[in-house]
């Protein structure tokens, strides 16, 4: 038995899939445990319900709230927020971040830069941004682009700047010219570590597009959850606490499946 | 074709030392013909290596190329650590000279087969390196540097890495690609069992800073075969080698567990 898994292992890391996902009926356990444990105690009354609904009451609340179509007109907003803000932060992180890795000069220019802006908590921005762009959807943008920028860009640096120098001097030495050693070899060799990036800029949106329709919004995810907290509908604030859990699993896959399609590209 | 070294010294500095890692060293390699460049750990004999190869510049003296029309001739280079590209397949990697240079996809592709023939790795084209042994891995190290036909083959220690039997196997398998087209190769070893049995002339460098203790020729035949390494010409070759750098490799061992 035990040499059996040890093969399957063997096997797996020699196809490169090292994320094997071993023991599932251990995973759905601690999942259904913990659901219901919660379920238990919100069910025994030790504590008000407004304080701890069970997780059965959220499910019929984000049932009702699907069904009405409150979630979508909340959810939608958010995910363009997101999506259009990640994007513009991201390729603009991959995009300095390749050139201040490749340029000795570029770097000289963008590296303060980044060294001072990348301390300040993002959300302390909108309020700035807001002046500048107004309160509508370019504010919020901004603020999701510039969060998502710096992950990028800095995994995006060291990914490049981790490039085997023996495998740049090998394509080197076989005839390759700059620009080829950058495509052909620093660039796949950072996508591991630029996905990386990646992954944490989509946490990141999350986290500034909640924060930023919290301060300035009539639509979306954060509004929804704001809104429900101050009538103290607990069970539609923790509905939507849900749907942001789901979406940042939805927004891993994606970037998962993202990944292996580019590591396919590059061969 | 011909690779004349004249007069090349490497300084290199660190912080604010300079070391000295290449002294005024001059050999030439014959065209076709296969040299050795062995040494002591330390005396500089991959730097004058990537000089040849244009992988660094020599802080002075020249590197020159017999009958080249301009410009810097064809080399390629097999390292000591394979460096394989590990997001390509055997084939992509053997294909990589080609693709760099504009072959069209067809073209790399057939010339990429033919060399994995050459090199015994017929069927594990779509591998990955990470997927292969040590002594496989070498095979497409070569066999990439094969690819682009190169007028000077360069190799950097590229069996060191290997453990001893595949080492021996892989001799063989380099005596005979080599022989076979009577290739232009300057090999870097301080193994003087390798560099006997592979070379036509061994150039033997001091420790640092590297300078040439002595040329010697190779008193075997060609082509090359294992029971050549029992001759007494053979014996009395590494011998008279190791005579002459036993007190340097001595040396240079007290000084790096010192």
């Amino acid at each position: 038995m035990s040499t059996q898994v040890h093969e399957r292992v063997v096997y797996a890391e020699a196809q490169g899939e090292p994320d094997l996902r071993p023991h599932t009926h251990l995973r759905v356990t601690a999942v259904a445990v913990l659901l219901l444990a919660w379920e238990a105690i919100s069910r025994a009354g030790i504590f008000p319900r407004v304080f701890l609904p069970p997780p059965s009451a959220v499910a019929v609340e984000l049932w009702h709230l699907a069904a009405s179509g409150d979630l979508w007109r909340n959810v939608q907003p958010s995910l363009l927020r997101i999506l259009i803000g990640f994007a513009i932060g991201s390729a603009a992180g991959a995009v300095l971040g390749t050139l201040a890795a490749v340029s000795v000069r570029a770097e000289a220019v963008i590296d303060p830069l980044v060294a001072l802006a990348y301390p300040i908590p993002k959300i302390a921005l909108l309020p700035l941004i807001i002046l500048w762009l107004g309160i509508g959807e370019g504010s919020k943008i901004a603020v999701i682009a510039v969060g998502a920028f710096f992950p990028v860009f800095i995994s995006t640096v060291t990914g490049l700047r981790g490039a085997n120098p023996s495998l740049m001097r090998a394509a080197q030495s076989l005839g390759a010219r700059r620009w080829q050693i950058i495509q052909k070899v620093m660039i796949p060799s950072a996508l591991p570590v630029a996905f990386a990036g990646l992954r944490l800029a989509t946490g990141m949106s999350l986290l500034l597009v909640v924060s930023a329709e919290m301060i300035a919004a009539t639509r979306g995810i954060g509004y929804l959850i704001l809104y429900a907290g101050d009538l103290l509908q607990t069970t539609r604030l923790m509905a939507g606490i849900a749907v942001l859990s789901v979406l940042g699993l939805l927004s891993t896959w994606l970037l998962r499946w993202f990944e292996r399609m580019v590591v396919r590209g590059v061969e | 074709m011909e690779v004349r070294v004249a007069q090349v010294c490497k300084t290199y500095t660190r912080g604010r030392d300079a070391v000295l890692a290449v002294d005024g060293v001059s050999f030439t390699v014959h065209a076709g013909e296969f040299v050795a460049l062995l040494g002591p750990s330390g005396c500089g004999k991959s730097t004058l290596l990537f000089i040849v190869g244009g992988l660094l510049l020599p802080s002075s003296g020249r590197v020159e190329f017999g009958g080249a029309l301009g410009g810097r001739p064809l080399t390629a280079m097999v390292f000591q650590d394979f460096a394989l590209f590990p997001w390509r397949t055997v084939l992509h990697n053997v294909a990589f000279g080609l693709e760099v240079r504009g072959v069209p996809p067809r073209d790399r592709v057939l010339r990429a087969r033919e060399l994995i023939r050459t090199v015994g790795l017929e069927g594990f084209e779509h591998r990955f390196p990470r997927e292969l042994s040590g002594g496989m891995r070498q095979r497409v190290g070569m066999a990439r540097a094969f690819a682009v036909d190169p007028a000077v083959l360069l190799m950097d220690e590229p069996l060191s890495a290997l453990d001893a039997q595949t080492r021996d196997l892989m001799q063989d398998e380099l005596l005979r690609l080599c022989e076979r087209q009577s290739r232009t190769v300057l090999y870097v070893t301080h193994n003087i069992h390798e560099a006997a049995y592979l070379a036509d002339r061994v150039v033997l460098l001091s420790r640092r800073p590297g300078r040439v203790r002595g040329v010697l020729d190779v008193p075997l035949p060609r082509p090359r075969d294992e029971a050549m390494q029992a001759s007494p010409a053979f014996v009395g070759f590494t011998r008279e080698i190791w005579a002459m750098i036993k007190d340097e490799a001595r040396a240079a061992m007290a000084e790096e567990s010192a």
